[in-house]
């Protein structure tokens, strides 16, 4: 399955071979193989407790692995510094500071792996201000992040990932809990990123509004791949005739999809 | 203005400007961690480096500081490492760090806890030249830290997993951070003594977040709660013989009731003008997100 990618640049931009964690004494991956190539989207999809989340935590490096080789964009993970190049948006949690922090904060954390123990200058204020257009949060900037919705809190963790103008974005359930009208933002927040080329691994509950956008879905239970090939089967108003299945970047790129996966 | 008349008095109002300054711009982050009770864990172990100060005949401010942050870098290891039993093992360290303080003390000569209780509840007209200098040192290293790294310090405390993805080194700002405040405990030690340190960093943090939305102000308007009740603690006890440490903790906590009667009706406005907004671009009914929205498709 090292092959998935037809793509120009060849190098896989995250690619797990035999990957094995384990929470505690329990196995929690018992060696999964997975690749995402450049301007590929891939949605993890399993149960709970099937491994999808710790899956994308050990790329990022906060699941201590114990056998296998991660690399991102071609470099293993322990030598991996280029972290600008990574947009992550972790599994939104109740839990926030117990200091109260507004929109534009928050978001401006996400260009320290630009800008680092350097000043913010002006090309910083501006993409912070580009990231919350994009998720249609521009007018609620200066608002505390306390103040939002689940919804809306969920864009704000978006674009403190977008902020700092990723190749690959990592999101561990971006839709849950996320009411209707942010859900539509989300996805076409995702389709502009991913009409520029931007990879993308996200872990998901269910396909949902994003499945016209998934290229290759990689199903996990017990910590094991189980499918790895195009989504499953579209079921409900998905499947019904008239729906379409837009892939914006295959016009302006070879498709991702090849007979490969069939 | 005769207080300004007497050297002690002077050195007693320039350590309690820097206490206001340094105590605040610490506990923010700590309170932001939701580890507001960290610097009163790091004030008991800084007894002991008191204790040893007087049996050691050294400047009990160094050797409390050199206690303090041995200390707080053992609590952060702690806190790295020792995940299930994490609490069980700082609480030995807070009650070891009290009992060596005690214990060491009433080992120097001539020594006994009277010499202790300035430290622990502070004194203000003892504060010693030297006292100041350290003081004076310590606090600058304080402010560099917590302002000069704000924006790194600010997302380490706000979300440690996603800073470390930034690539942030996040287990030494986690240090600096345990450090600082380490050091800010015995630069607040002589003026507000061990005990109540604590209620300096954080409750000037609590009373300011009643006022703010974001970090950049709470953290400004805290420092600024942190200076007024220090000054005027200090000048309190001066006139009312009052002791200063007790004096300016109970001020603070005065500020805060007082921001959280007057904030009330300010949340309530900002919470009707975002109503009003809603309304505006939904035309429905204020504040309404029922459970039908949750249903995904």
């Amino acid at each position: 399955m090292g092959d998935t990618t037809t793509k120009t640049t060849g190098e896989p931009v995250i690619s797990l071979r035999g990957v094995t964690a384990e929470l505690g004494a329990r196995p929690v991956l018992r060696g999964i193989d997975l690749t995402v190539g450049a301007g590929e989207v891939v949605a993890l999809l399993g149960a709970n407790g099937s491994g999808k989340s710790t899956a994308v935590r050990s790329v990022i490096g906060q699941v201590p692995v114990t056998g296998g080789e991660i690399e991102i964009f071609g470099t293993p993970r322990r030598r991996f510094r280029d972290w600008a190049r990574v947009g992550y948006v972790p599994q939104r949690t109740t839990a926030a500071g117990g200091v109260p922090a507004t929109v534009t904060e928050v978001v401006s954390s996400g260009r320290l792996s630009r800008t680092r123990f350097g000043v913010l200058r002006k090309a910083d204020r501006q993409a912070v201000r580009d990231a919350l257009e994009q998720v249609g949060l521009a007018d609620r900037a200066k608002d505390s992040v306390n103040a939002l919705s689940g919804g809306q809190h969920q864009r704000v963790l978006i674009a403190r990932a977008l902020v700092s103008e990723p190749d690959l974005l990592i999101m561990d359930e971006p839709m849950a809990g996320v009411d209707l009208a942010s859900q539509e933002v989300l996805a076409a927040t995702l389709r502009a990123q991913v009409g520029h080329g931007t990879s993308v691994l996200l872990v998901l509950h269910e396909l949902g509004p994003l499945e016209p956008l998934i290229d290759r879905a990689v199903v996990l239970r017990d910590g094991c791949v189980l499918h790895d090939g195009p989504p499953p089967e579209a079921v409900g108003q998905h499947a019904l005739p008239g729906h379409d299945h837009v892939h914006p970047h295959d016009a302006d790129a070879a498709p991702v999809r090849t007979g490969l996966l069939t | 203005m005769e207080i300004l008349n007497y050297a002690f008095m002077q050195r007693a109002l320039l350590a309690a400007v820097l206490v206001g300054i340094t105590a605040p711009a610490v506990g923010i982050y700590l309170v932001q961690r939701r580890q507001a009770l960290m610097g009163d864990g790091i004030g008991h172990v800084a007894m002991t480096g008191v204790g040893l100060g007087f049996l050691l005949s050294t400047s009990p401010v160094w050797m409390a500081t050199a206690v303090a942050v041995a200390g707080a870098v053992i609590m952060e290891l702690i806190r790295w490492y020792g995940r299930t039993r994490g609490d069980i093992a700082l609480a030995m360290l807070f009650y070891g760090g009290m009992a060596g303080g005690v214990m060491f003390i009433n080992l120097a000569p001539g020594g006994s806890n009277a010499n202790l209780s300035s430290y622990l509840f502070g004194s203000l007209s003892t504060v010693s030249e030297d006292d100041v200098a350290a003081i004076c040192l310590l606090a600058a290293f304080v402010v560099l830290v917590t302002v000069g790294l704000r924006r790194q310090l600010f997302a380490v405390s706000q979300d440690e997993e996603f800073a470390r993805v930034t690539g942030l080194p996040v287990r030494v700002l986690n240090l600096l951070t345990a450090v600082t405040a380490a050091i800010t405990v015995t630069v607040a030690m002589r003026v507000v003594g061990l005990l109540l340190v604590s209620a300096l960093m954080v409750v000037p943090v609590a009373a300011a977040q009643q006022l703010t939305r974001g970090f950049a102000a709470t953290f400004a308007i805290a420092v600024a709660i942190g200076v007024g009740v220090t000054l005027g603690g200090t000048v309190t006890s001066y006139y009312q013989d009052v002791p200063p440490g007790a004096t300016i903790v109970l001020l603070t906590i005065g500020v805060f009731v007082v921001l959280t009667v007057l904030a009330t009706p300010l949340a309530r406005r900002r919470a009707r003008a975002l109503a009003r907004g809603g309304a505006a671009c939904t035309a429905d009914v204020p504040g309404a997100r029922g459970t039908s929205d949750e249903v995904k498709v």
